[in-house]
């Protein structure tokens, strides 16, 4: 098992920051002899233009979508966990959009906001709202891939939190009942704050998770129009495969300074799950 | 609560339509997969396919079919490498306790953390000098990144759970320690196999950022890029593309409905999809 994380975790890992350190292309990669760049490709990487605002976005990217997806996901566990006839099967449907492949899913939210045909613009036009070129307009482009993303997080932030809904014995509503609590006194009394441990987790896991999000916004707008969409993920990429001449390592400069954000959270996650077994 | 009152089968109406609003891109999908060219731009468009057309599908069956079967070989490679590996991992893990076992876990929790636009440039960079670019088994050596960490991870968790007893009782009567793993082990874990398996495959399956820089340029390619090329050659044939599309979820869909319960399990085990 060791042997295999050292081959095809660290490895690569490895090659990543070996990669941001030199000068590479395709031909030096072939028969070697990449000169040594130092930090060049980072200090490259930070005082391109591009940096600030790709930032931004990959804040803003992931603010956004934890912020909706974890409400909406809040709201739709508590409804749940109401048992009523077909709650489980209903449950279970809803799993969906967190199954698919994300080609799938970011396909079918390209066509539903393309501008000229997509259903959203219809809707839209039936209120009386003119159409939004959702994918094309820099102004847009990146409300377009968090709505999407927003979508396909919703399950698992349902899932995990009903899980944690299930953990609170019932015993405490029943007594809050007598109180003749009422039921948005009984969210913010009992199961707010009993659910806050969970809740932590799983805004954690989102964390890591989004900031890693690639697939859904290179397929629906590359990061385009003109870099409006673009996030460190879809930048490294881009560098490093996106173009005929790939700058390997800028990309992978990029990559680094991800894999530390990453980190950071990653390790805030272990933190908090320790401390709540020690409980 | 469990009773039928009234109430509750107006909340069970509550529920239909907050999972029908959930699950309308997904109908949209399949009711443009349907439609046909011309009514495709119509206003408004049609919410049903009226005149539907199996025009996509039959596409998917001319184009597609080489992508699906490629995906599907990974799909069962990278299955199968990943319970091979993290099966005695999470068994050496939860009953040997080996020397490093708690920091070897920790370093499990990390690698899921790991971007994988930054696996994706390492291994390129490894494979293009190997010579294994292109090819199935790069590919699937590559997936199986996806899903060996959660998978050691449940396997620990779960087999942490089987009685010592059990173990004993098998060492009792002769059996060796592969040979308690093989007969004893294996047979009582197989949820947690279950649960591995469903993920390693759905995962492999959809997995669009290895396949596109590690296979990208080859023969053997998974039907994420079929669906990829498709939209980079024609937007115009809507239909089709969103018949693959449908055609590639099918996996899912079929995996969820006949193991459910294995979905719940692995999502609340902490599961972070990539």
């Amino acid at each position: 098992m060791t042997l295999y994380l050292a081959a095809f975790y660290a490895y690569p890992l490895y090659r990543n920051v070996e990669l941001s350190l030199r000068e590479y292309t395709v031909r030096s990669f072939v028969q070697g002899g990449a000169p040594f760049a130092g930090l060049d490709n980072y200090r490259a990487v930070l005082t391109d233009p591009a940096f600030g605002p790709t930032l931004t976005h990959t804040v803003v990217f992931t603010a956004a979508s934890l912020a909706f997806q974890f409400t909406i996901g809040m709201a739709l566990a508590l409804f749940f966990y109401k048992h009523f006839p077909l709650s489980r099967t209903l449950r279970a449907l809803i799993l969906v959009p967190w199954l698919l492949p994300l080609i799938v899913s970011a396909s079918t939210w390209s066509w539903m906001l393309n501008s000229d045909s997509g259903l959203v613009n219809t809707a839209l036009g039936v209120v009386g709202i003119g159409p939004v070129n959702w994918l094309t307009s820099p102004g847009w482009s990146l409300t377009s891939v968090i709505i999407a993303n927003i979508w396909i997080g919703i399950p698992f932030n349902l899932v995990v939190l009903y899980s944690g809904l299930q953990a609170i014995p019932t015993e405490m509503y029943e007594a809050s009942a007598l109180d003749g609590a009422t039921g948005w006194q009984r969210f913010w009394g009992i199961t707010f704050p009993l659910l806050r441990p969970v809740s932590l987790i799983t805004l954690l896991l989102g964390l890591i998770y989004t900031l890693k999000v690639f697939d859904i916004i290179w397929i629906m707008t590359k990061g385009g129009p003109t870099g409006s969409s673009a996030t460190l993920a879809t930048w490294s990429y881009r560098l490093g495969f996106g173009n005929l001449l790939p700058e390997f390592g800028p990309g992978a400069a990029i990559g680094n300074l991800l894999i530390v954000l990453a980190l950071i959270a990653g390790l805030l996650y272990i933190r908090i799950e320790r401390r709540q077994q020690l409980r | 609560m469990t009773t039928s009152t009234p109430r509750a089968w107006w909340k069970t109406g509550v529920g239909l339509v907050l999972t029908g609003l959930m699950l309308f891109p997904v109908y949209w999908m399949i009711n443009v997969s349907f439609t046909r060219d011309q009514d495709m731009r119509a206003t408004p468009p049609h919410l049903f396919p009226t005149n539907g057309t199996l025009d996509g599908y039959r596409a998917v069956l001319d184009q597609q079919l080489p992508y699906l079967g490629t995906s599907f070989l990974v799909g069962l490679g990278t299955v199968a490498l990943t319970v091979a590996l993290a099966a005695p991992a999470g068994y050496a893990l939860a009953k040997l306790r080996p020397p490093g076992g708690p920091a070897l876990s920790f370093v499990l929790l990390i690698a899921q953390m790991i971007p994988g636009i930054i696996m994706a440039m390492g291994f390129y960079a490894i494979y293009l000098t190997l010579g294994v670019l292109n090819t199935l088994p790069g590919l699937i050596l590559a997936d199986t990144t996806l899903a060996v960490p959660f998978a050691v991870l449940i396997f620990t968790a779960f087999m942490s759970g089987i009685p010592d007893e059990l173990l004993q009782a098998a060492v009792v009567d002769g059996a060796g320690r592969l040979r308690t793993f093989w007969s004893v082990v294996l047979p009582v874990s197989r949820n947690s196999i279950v649960t591995v398996s469903l993920f390693a495959f759905l995962w492999s399956w959809s997995d669009f950022i290895f396949a596109s820089t590690l296979a990208g340029g080859g023969d053997h390619q998974p039907i994420t890029l079929g669906i990829y090329h498709y939209i980079g050659n024609n937007n115009q044939q809507w239909n089709a593309i969103m018949a693959t599309a449908v055609v590639a979820s099918i996996p899912a869909a079929v995996l969820l409905i006949l193991a459910q319960r294995y979905v719940s399990m692995g999502v609340t085990a902490g599961a972070v999809k990539d």
